[in-house]
């Protein structure tokens, strides 16, 4: 499959109290047509930050300063704003994390997904709205005419977030971005969306950036992982050999600190430490400060990537080394 | 009131004055949040703050008065009365009337002055220099924005922390007294206020202060409710914290920032408030509202006589202009949202 | 909705009681009477003259329920406010109603079109502030705001009579005349300069306003969908500040009224400020008591009219 969207060397910054943070630090990865690739990682890793980037949604005062986003040959970030406009949206679509305030609460929730409709297709009101109809009947909105002319507040975060499905994807885009679409959801809904996610998915053919820190998720849905770290990527690879073979250290940390009932009974692992906030970063590998298997190269020099395997790719100086690389230098 | 001439009673509140300026800098320092904000606010603002403190400073000099030290040949004031450090820098500058500034004579008449060319913003109808009179405008100005301030806030979160937080039969009462004194309309309810209680300078700042207080009383209420509710107080009352540590330790200190920036908008309210009650003759004595009142039919003589009122509107102009940018400045430096990254 | 406007109603209507307590505190407790008599009629006024003209005015009788039950003062001046019987004046002896009913006219010709001029002054050019935030035109619109708020209002309407009446000497800067066709010229230059004095401080509310919205979530949500600026503008932020905005008509109301008796008193329209100014001067404090009455009226008024509003243009409170 070819890439449909590939992304080279983002930067993102934001000012900090020295200079600028680069919350965003030299990400590439591609994105094949209806494949899920999932970005892995904590709060602060830079990942929904990434996905703004994409958008050129960055809130001021950040910026993207540097790198290519390449949607079908066109790079995104050299667009002028009002082809941009007709990318998000129809090329690209994004859905949040909070349902609850990703919605105007003084419209309905039908107008607003005709607005969508509107903006990128010349339909006609009553053409939009019967699209809108069928739309919340796909995405599972019970009594979906009725549901057409409520407001976000009648509804539960379950049925928002349908909404934000419905609205997403109302106009046929290529990809859809979702940021944590379940992470403010109960436990019971977020199953019923991520089936959601999925069955849209594989009928559609759309291809999905899935934004999670939640593995179980990761393990549901997605085709290839990215994990970050830091503003770094730090492993990517297909979803059964990072899950059943994880290279980089921290990826080994996250899988082992996931509480399993074949381990009961015992102490739950933990990644010893904090992340480094911006202004903290070690000018080498960002992970060092808590990594059980530091060595001498690691605090002062970045790793630079390495491909192992096809459709594998790490920044590990102890990978590097166990494999027989170049070495420490 | 208990026996001592206004003056001393004046000069004890202004050395009180002082004292709770100096402990409130202590506080500053010491609290790593505010030591930031304020250094941040002097970064941005440096000419605004300066400009406030020449004020503050122009005041202090005229709060701290003394008997004695009078002249023999100054005759327009009595030997034995309180003068402070302004009064008698201007100590025998009495003219008889009118004079242009930096005159040698007088406006009317051209009769020449006792001290030509020495007033530099001129004279009012009663030869009294203007500069002079400015001058002692600051502290009033001080009393009334800041010292009226100083009393309705503590009231203000007195009953709207308290009603906040307890509610019950208090909280009702409260919500109704602030509902009945938002109904009327302020310039009203001061001037109800006045004409019952008297036009002295006290009730004049007893009615600003009624008047002024119902705002921040609702505010502080309003967010009181919601920081009752918050997790962490919660979690005060399950550690077996009494009430009132809880309201000192926890809710106080989320409502300082609001605090500060009340009282920055406050002081320029009433001020500007003070202004037009001296339009309507029941203002402060020696406001520079009563000297602008006092000065508008100048500007329709023939040749108009601008001194006096440009002065006094100036020296309004500039505190309020001011106070209204350090205060702008505190807002934006305490403001969370304004700080915000890239979370 | 229903139960919320009868609600709001009586609590109206507790409010209007209790206003008219704390007055009676004012006009009869803390201003005692005798008092009154006594700066109406000079301090040299013989005893039985301040007695005849305070049984005149109704002043003679105990001031408390507890003292006569049936011939009290409190249940006396409830019962006058409420039907609107407003006594005579204090100073002249003039029927107070006549004056208020001759005085409603003027005061509303002048308050409510600047109610509305200003919202429809202030809203635009805060939108345009809003839209170019951070840049230099954002940067100068706040400044000059801050600038135009320092002034006191006093000094503009000084300074605008002094303008067109001294320098340019433009048409007559003080007077009324209530027919329709004369009304707008005597009106504009009060209302101009009212304008004048209360753009800076609303345009800095209302870009406040403006900006806070636009970094609402579901701002986010319209420019993922692809909508533009002034579409996003227009469609989503706009409609979400109407809420505050209003709130702050509310708040403003008040000032319309201070401001209303500056202009009135300085630009001659005989309206309920000017009787007011007119009441202090001559310390008559029957006219006055009635005035702040009905001035509280017209506010308590204007804030349910407000609050009801919220009602069509907030959905959630619509289906409370």
């Amino acid at each position: 499959m070819s890439a449909l969207l590939e992304v080279r060397n983002l930067r993102t910054t934001f000012p900090g109290a020295l200079r600028p943070l680069p919350v965003v630090d030299d990400i590439s990865f591609s994105l094949a047509r209806g494949e899920v690739l999932a970005l892995v990682g904590e709060s602060g890793s830079g990942k929904s930050m990434t996905a703004l980037s994409i958008l050129r949604l960055v809130p001021k005062p950040g910026q993207v300063v540097a790198g290519e986003v390449m949607l079908a040959g066109e790079d995104l970030l050299q667009l002028p704003v009002t082809q941009m406009r007709r990318v998000r949206g129809a090329r690209i679509a994004m859905i949040f994390q909070e349902p609850m305030t990703c919605l105007n609460p003084v419209v309905t929730v039908g107008a607003q997904v005709m607005e969508a409709i509107q903006l990128h297709d010349s339909m006609s009101k009553v053409d939009a709205r019967a699209r809108t109809r069928e739309l919340f009947a796909e995405v599972g909105i019970p009594d979906p005419d009725a549901r057409l002319d409520a407001y976000p507040h009648h509804l539960s975060g379950g049925l928002k977030q349908r909404v934000m499905i419905a609205m997403a994807l109302s106009t046929r885009p290529e990809i859809l971005i979702a940021d944590e679409p379940t992470t403010a959801l109960d436990v019971t809904i977020q199953a019923q969306i991520l089936a959601l996610l999925r069955n849209l998915q594989r009928d559609r053919g759309t291809a999905i950036l899935l934004i999670t820190h939640d593995l179980g998720i990761v393990n549901e849905l997605a085709d290839r992982v990215a994990v970050m770290y830091a503003g770094r990527l730090v492993e990517v690879a297909e979803r059964k050999a990072l899950l059943s073979d994880p290279l980089h250290p921290y990826t080994q940390g996250l899988l082992r600190s996931i509480p399993a009932l074949s381990r009961a009974g015992e102490r739950l692992p933990e990644i010893p430490g904090v992340v480094p906030s911006p202004d903290q970063w070690p000018a080498g590998c960002r992970f060092s400060t808590r990594c059980p298997l530091r060595f001498e190269p690691c605090a002062e020099l970045f790793p630079e990537e390495i491909r192992p395997a096809a459709g594998r790719r790490v920044w590990c100086h102890e990978v590097e080394r166990s494999m027989g690389g170049k070495g420490a230098s | 009131m208990m026996g001592f001439e206004p003056y001393v009673f004046s000069n004890l509140v202004t050395v009180a004055v002082l004292i709770g300026l100096g402990l409130l800098v202590r506080v500053v320092r010491r609290q790593r949040l505010w030591n930031e904000a304020a250094r941040q606010l002097w970064d941005r603002r440096k000419l605004a703050i300066v400009l406030v403190g020449i004020y503050l400073v122009i005041g202090l000099l005229d709060s701290v008065a003394w008997k004695g030290g009078v002249p023999e040949d100054v005759v327009d004031v009595l030997p034995n009365a309180p003068l402070t450090l302004i009064d008698r820098v201007f100590l025998g500058t009495k003219e008889a009337s009118y004079s242009a500034p930096l005159a040698l004579v007088e406006f009317y008449g051209a009769a020449p002055l006792r001290r030509p060319g020495t007033h530099a913003l001129g004279t009012d109808i009663l030869g009294r220099d203007v500069l002079y009179l400015t001058l002692k405008g600051a502290r009033v100005a001080l009393l009334i924005g800041g010292l009226t301030s100083l009393i309705a806030i503590p009231l203000a979160l007195l009953f709207g922390v308290g009603a906040g937080y307890f509610g019950g039969r208090f909280d009702d009462f409260v919500f109704f007294l602030i509902s009945t004194l938002a109904s009327m309309p302020g310039l009203l309810l001061l001037i109800a206020l006045i004409m019952a209680m008297g036009r002295d300078t006290l009730s004049v700042c007893i009615a600003l202060g009624v008047t002024s207080w119902v705002g921040f009383c609702r505010l502080s209420r309003a967010e009181t409710l919601k920081l009752r509710e918050l997790d962490y107080v919660s979690a005060a009352r399950a550690l077996g914290l009494s009430e009132y540590r809880i309201v000192v330790r926890h809710i106080l200190p989320n409502l300082a920032h609001l605090i500060v920036i009340t009282f920055v908008l406050m002081f320029s309210g009433l001020v500007l408030s003070e202004v037009v009650l001296s339009w309507l003759g029941i203002g402060v004595d020696g406001s520079w509202g009563q000297m602008i009142d006092g000065a508008r039919n100048e500007l329709s003589r023939e040749p108009i006589i601008w001194w006096n009122i440009a002065a006094a509107g100036s020296a309004l102009f500039g505190l309020i202009l001011a106070v209204n940018i350090v205060g702008d400045g505190i807002r934006d430096v305490l403001d969370p949202r304004t700080q915000k990254g890239p979370t | 909705m229903g139960a919320y406007v009868i609600r709001r109603l009586l609590y109206g209507v507790g409010v209007v009681l209790g206003v008219l307590f704390l007055l009676f505190i004012l006009f009869f407790a803390v201003t005692k009477p005798e008092d009154i008599a006594r700066r109406a009629l000079g301090e040299k006024a013989p005893p039985e003259v301040i007695e005849q003209w305070m049984v005149n005015h109704g002043y003679d009788r105990p001031l408390w329920p507890w003292q006569d039950l049936d011939d009290n003062l409190l249940f006396d001046h409830y019962r006058k406010m409420l039907t609107f019987e407003f006594g005579l004046s204090d100073a002249d002896d003039s029927p107070i109603i006549d004056r208020i009913a001759a005085g409603i006219g003027p005061s509303l010709a002048l308050t409510v079109p600047l109610l509305f001029l200003g919202l429809l002054v202030s809203i635009p050019l805060s939108l345009l502030v809003a839209f170019f935030r951070e840049t230099y035109i954002d940067r100068m619109g706040v400044f000059l705001c801050v600038l135009a708020m320092s002034v006191s209002m006093l000094l503009y309407i000084i300074g605008a009579q002094f303008l067109i009446g001294k320098i340019l000497r433009w048409y007559p800067i003080s007077g009324f005349d209530p027919t329709l066709l004369m009304m707008p010229r005597f009106l504009a230059m009060p209302i101009i300069v009212g304008l004048l004095g209360g753009v800076g401080g609303d345009v800095r509310f209302y870009r406040t306003v403006f900006l806070e919205e636009s970094s609402r979530d579901f701002v986010r949500t319209a420019r993922a969908k692809g909508a533009s600026e002034p579409q996003i503008m227009t469609r989503h932020i706009l409609r979400n500040a109407l809420i505050p905005i209003l709130t702050n008509v509310v708040l403003a109301i008040p000032f319309l009224f201070t401001g209303a008796l500056l202009l009135e008193a300085f630009f001659g329209i005989p309206g309920l400020g000017s009787i007011t100014v007119d009441a202090i001067a001559a310390n008559d404090f029957a006219t006055l008591r009635t005035m702040v009455f009905i001035g509280s009226l017209l506010l308590i008024v204007g804030q349910i009219a407000t609050d009801l509003s919220y009602g069509l243009v907030d959905p959630r409170v619509r289906f409370e």
